[in-house]
């Protein structure tokens, strides 16, 4: 078997006395996409945010190919190639559109590869190039979270986190989000999914974890897990 | 009158350019840290210093006149600004995390440390700023502004633009912008947030160098406490016009330039510009509590 392109060992992360994450061990797959399930509080957005440098591990390595990222500044995590739309999106409402976007190629080195990427981002979400000099906080819900996958996109990482993306949208969107997820992942960018929307996850995702306070429950192939009665009847509603 | 009043205005216009220079670092650092840098004041007087030290020096060689200027003023911006550079990673970086108020009492602590190192290193008898530019008084009928007066509104309406420009325009204002509005988001766009923040502190410093030099172009008479009284107007100047918005800090500047010069025509004494300055403070404060240009923000818990 080839080596992961993401691989994630025995994490612990804490957060002052009380650990969030226990030990988890987490690969995914060049070219894959990789869902994390559980409930609230399971430790799902804090592995992100261990994955980005934003919370610091007590132990435990995470490693992009052969780049241990847990020694990195979380700017230098982004220019390693990890790209993180964040929990509750996190875009500037004081930055138009236009801004939004150019910031997230703050460190990239091909300049000239840019406006490429913003004529992919905007086949992808033209409406985003209607609101391009709109300030961020003006946008919808649904517009944000355009936004924050678009940034993402512009950072031309080899694999995007994404934290939640379902939230706070309704029915249609999480669809059209989930289908953008899929091409995104189509176009070549490996992707590690972190939902609360187990259903909809495991219908996106090749392989599953499923996250119970801070440990890795069960892992498998989505279909599996989609089939484990377990699964079904804590995540997916019996 | 009408004579008395244009003549005032252009004083207003030179007061209100210095203290916007000043007012500009103020809103800065409170921008991108939510730290009032209770410091800043005394950063405009080291400045002065280091014009000062600098124009003596390059006095006594034989450099035209303008050149020696132009030189006086970077060399003041620069070490300013790493002096400023210095202060933020020493004594601000470390408390990032810590509840504000400590960082707020830590600024008041430097400000005092620099008054009174400068007073014990280089002692308490105010210092001449050498006259780097011969002084013209031109007449315009009856109206009198010296070339020193012009340079200054000049110099300082030109450092407004661009930085106004370098803050909407560039990377690193976008970066400025991003990490005032939410620096975790900022760090995982990939932003160095503490290189934004050393630049930031970097940028609003070698403006109040700029400010310092030109400053004692005007009053060439240099002490150790003389950034506490400047400060704090800029300070409120900054607040009038609304805290961590770069052109309210000018506008603010110049409407209490204005105040100051204005005050003595109307009422008795020059001693009453503090009580209408804070005066106008507080209206602003009651009608406007963000300030004329400030935005509402919500708090983030």
């Amino acid at each position: 078997m080839a080596t992961p392109l993401l691989s994630i060992r025995d994490l612990c992360v804490s957060y002052g006395n009380i650990t969030a994450v226990r030990g988890i061990s987490i690969d995914v797959e060049e070219g894959q996409i990789v869902t994390l399930i559980g409930a609230n509080g399971a430790g799902k957005s804090t592995t992100l945010r261990a994955i980005s440098g934003l919370v610091k591990q007590t132990t435990g390595s995470i490693k992009l190919r052969d780049t241990e990222l847990t020694a990195l500044a979380p700017h230098s995590i982004v220019e390693a190639g990890i790209a993180h739309v964040p929990e509750g999106r996190g875009i500037f409402a004081n930055l138009t559109v236009h801004e939004n976007l150019m910031l997230a190629t703050y460190c990239r080195k091909d300049r000239d590869k840019i406006p490429e990427d913003e004529e992919r981002v905007f086949s992808m979400f033209p409406r985003l190039k209607e609101r391009l000099w709109q300030l961020g906080g003006t946008l919808s819900g649904g517009e944000q979270q355009m936004l924050a996958v678009a940034r993402a996109l512009m950072m031309r990482g080899v694999i995007m986190l994404l934290d939640e993306p379902s939230m706070g949208l309704s029915p249609i969107l999480v669809q059209e989000i989930f289908k953008t997820i899929r091409e995104i992942n189509q176009d070549g960018t490996t992707v590690l999914l972190v939902e609360q929307n187990a259903n909809m996850a495991l219908k996106t995702a090749s392989y599953g974890y499923v996250l119970q306070t801070g440990e890795i429950a069960l892992h498998g192939l989505s279909e599996e897990l989609a089939d484990d009665p377990a699964v079904r009847a804590a995540y997916l509603g019996g | 009158m009408i004579t008395i009043l244009l003549q005032q205005m252009l004083n207003g216009l030179q007061v209100g350019s210095v203290y916007a220079l000043i007012a500009l670092g103020y809103t800065m650092v409170y921008g991108i840290l939510r730290l009032i840098n209770f410091a800043h004041g005394d950063i405009f007087m080291i400045s002065c210093y280091f014009g000062f030290f600098a124009a003596c020096a390059l006095l006594s060689n034989a450099i035209p006149t303008w050149l020696t200027f132009i030189a006086t003023m970077m060399v003041s911006m620069l070490l300013t600004a790493l002096v400023a550079v210095l202060i933020e990673r020493v004594a601000y970086k470390p408390l990032r995390y810590a509840p504000k108020v400590s960082a707020v009492i830590t600024a008041l602590g430097i400000g005092l440390f620099l008054e009174n190192f400068t007073l014990a290193t280089l002692g308490p008898t105010p210092r001449g700023m050498p006259s780097l530019l011969p002084n013209v008084n031109y007449r315009l009928g009856a109206l009198s502004l010296s070339s020193v007066q012009i340079l200054i509104i000049i110099i300082s309406i030109v450092l407004m633009i661009l930085l106004d420009r370098v803050v909407q325009k560039t990377m690193t204002g976008m970066a400025m912008r991003a990490v005032s509005y939410d620096k975790t988001t900022a760090s995982v766009m990939g932003v160095p947030v503490d290189r934004i923040i050393s630049t930031t502190f970097a940028i609003g410093s070698a403006v109040a160098g700029a400010g310092g030099v030109l400053y004692s172009l005007a009053y060439p008479i240099i002490n150790p406490y003389m950034g506490v009284k400047i400060g704090w107007w800029a300070f409120i100047a900054a607040v009038i016009g609304g805290i961590g918005n770069v052109r309210g800090a000018m506008l603010g500047a110049y409407i209490l330039a204005f105040v100051e010069v204005f005050t003595p025509m109307v009422l008795p004494s020059s001693t009453y510009r503090d009580f209408v300055a804070f005066t106008v403070l507080l209206i602003v404060l009651v009608v406007r509590p963000t300030g004329l240009m400030g935005r509402v923000t919500a708090q983030k818990v």
